[in-house]
């Protein structure tokens, strides 16, 4: 008697769990589909050509978005081509020359530690540092150089990581061909560890289109329509910042939530491109 | 050929240094961030007094007789936080438990899928969303005046971590060797029973650190919780408009006056950087205790 209470017991905490498990599960799954489908719902049919193509017009009285699209894709470009060395020089130190335990664990720990503060500071430092004290004013570049020193840490995390997986033997078998340290990394552990160098890159690139605190006081609000080199120069909106002040200073909600879709777009298109690119070499590492 | 290689030898030399200063970037990012904060915080808050400024309960940077306290803010910023964590860990947690022990392998690929999305989803969106389905409901549900509100902000926030807390309690509980399931199971322990009283527990640490990071989320998020919160300096109250540590920041950098005010910001940004990096050494402390133990 007293056994079968007991395992009715047993019995009822089981349905229980599994039903709050699933519960839970449902509520993210149900959380994402709605995130995704109500911003392309009423995001899709906003977008136009006339959208895309256009700078914003006081004159027409007409809104485009396309000087933000070049500014984002700038802030992109501007900021891998300071990130990538940077980080993949870092990371290439710490797996490949530095021999003290110590250095590397301050390395790592600052890595963290970057990677832990939150977007907002370091939009403040940005501002002081390279707007104010480099004399950069509130540019594209000021703001790209904030957003390396942002994504440093995942670059630097996703090279390393593909660094140690390169068997050790590759190396001493370039080694005792003769070949210098330099030779050996150039040659043989790069190109294997290059899946890393990719992926965080797709990382990066998007945390670039995603941020926007970062942004506000560095890269500012503008919507000049410029060429690359001009453009880092002067202050121009990213996507982002763009939807912001569209939805909260504008109330121009069609106009926000046609950005959001295109900012949905590219998430669903770079989470695929990570998890291909996973996929891709795992499989061929694994052959 | 020994000058050959001891030019060689060189080449090799200056290349050494050229990583290691690349190595040593990070090292002088994390400096720089910190000396400018501590050097651009500090001269306000001895100005205003450490005491005022931290626990005066009235902001009003651009009265004629302005008031900088910053306890609405930071009272904010942690019922907030703690709100968020309140919905977003059990949500999490649960899921990250089915996605690793019970999920068959199709549903566990596509529900990781949808994390990853909901990670790389802009906070702007999740913002422009709040702003208009959150708070109008919350308005007609409860009947307030304005939803815009530290409930609208708990909501978001609670979505917005969840991510970091399924993902990392994901890994931790993969990481329990399978031999602790194979004995509970064994000794007659359902599988459920197993997952909860034997899993769980093999990987707390690892769950720990993702409710820290979760935690660490919260507090640092800035843009979503600017367009749902309603940037009124209030203490904070569930349905009143409420100002965070990171919108007090954001929303008065752009008017802000040269002097007092702006140096102000500076400070309330000081006092933020200072709660991440209490959360970063919580964080380190747990990780370490687990390789430890």
């Amino acid at each position: 008697m007293l056994q079968r209470t007991a395992s009715k017991k047993r019995r009822a905490y089981g349905v229980i769990m599994k039903t709050v498990m699933i519960a839970a599960t449902s509520i993210t799954c149900a959380l994402v589909l709605f995130l995704i489908g109500y911003v392309l719902i009423r995001g899709l049919p906003n977008i136009s050509w006339k959208l895309l193509s256009t700078a914003p017009s006081y004159l027409n009285d007409s809104i485009g978005i396309l000087p933000d699209l070049m500014n984002t894709l700038y802030l992109v470009i501007a900021t891998l081509i300071f990130v990538l060395p940077i980080g993949v020089g870092a990371a290439i130190y710490l797996n490949e020359y530095c021999k003290s335990r110590r250095i590397v664990a301050a390395i790592e720990f600052a890595s963290e530690t970057l990677s832990g503060i939150p977007s907002i500071i370091y939009g403040l430092v940005g501002m002081l540092f390279f707007c104010q004290f480099c004399g950069l004013q509130t540019s594209l570049l000021a703001g790209a150089l904030t957003l390396v020193i942002m994504n440093l840490p995942t670059v630097m995390r996703t090279t390393q990581e593909s660094l140690k997986t390169v068997p050790d033997s590759f190396r001493e078998g370039a080694f005792g061909l003769g070949a210098g340290k330099w030779r050996v990394i150039r040659t043989v552990v790069l190109p294997n560890s290059v899946d890393g160098i990719i992926t965080g890159c797709i990382l990066s690139i998007g945390r670039i289109l995603g941020e926007s605190a970062a942004l506000l006081f560095t890269a500012g609000f503008a919507h000049n329509l410029n060429g690359f080199f001009e453009g880092l120069t002067r202050s121009g909106a990213s996507l982002t910042v763009a939807l912001y002040v569209y939805a909260k200073e504008q109330g121009e909600f069609e106009v926000a939530f046609a950005i959001a879709a295109i900012l949905m777009i590219f998430t669903l298109l770079i989470n695929a491109a990570a998890a291909g690119v996973g996929s891709l070499f795992n499989r061929r590492r694994s052959r | 050929m020994k000058r050959l290689t001891g030019k060689k030898q060189r080449l090799e030399d200056v290349i050494h240094g050229v990583f290691l200063l690349l190595g040593l970037v990070t090292i002088g990012f994390v400096l720089l961030i910190s000396v400018y904060l501590i050097i651009s915080g500090i001269p306000a808050i001895r100005e205003i007094g450490l005491i005022d400024f931290l626990f005066g309960t009235r902001w009003e940077s651009t009265a004629a007789e302005p008031a900088y306290g910053i306890l609405p803010f930071i009272l904010t910023s942690v019922y907030g936080t703690a709100g968020a964590i309140l919905i977003g860990v059990p949500i999490g947690f649960f899921t990250a438990v089915y996605l690793a022990k019970v999920a068959p392998k199709r549903i566990k690929k596509a529900v990781s899928g949808a994390v990853s999305l909901l990670a790389g989803i802009p906070s702007v969106v999740y913002g422009l969303v709040g702003m208009l389905v959150l708070v109008p409901a919350i308005r007609n549900i409860f009947n307030v005046p304005d939803g815009a509100s530290l409930l609208a902000a708990i909501v978001v926030l609670s979505v917005m971590i969840l991510p970091s807390i399924i993902k990392v309690s994901l890994t931790a509980l993969e990481a329990v060797p399978k031999e602790y399931e194979d004995a509970s199971l064994a000794l007659g322990a359902t599988p459920i029973e197993t997952y909860f009283r034997v899993s769980v527990p093999a990987a707390k640490s690892g769950i720990a650190a993702s409710i820290v990071l979760g935690v660490g989320r919260a507090i640092g998020e800035a843009m979503a919780v600017m367009m749902v919160s309603g940037n009124v300096a209030n203490m904070p109250s569930l349905f009143q408009s409420v100002r965070f540590l990171t919108t007090a920041v954001a929303g008065e950098m752009s008017y802000a006056a040269e002097g007092l005010q702006r140096q102000a910001l500076f400070s309330i940004a000081l006092v933020l950087f200072l709660f991440i990096m209490l959360i970063n050494a919580a964080l380190n402390f747990i990780l370490k205790r687990k390789k430890e133990g």
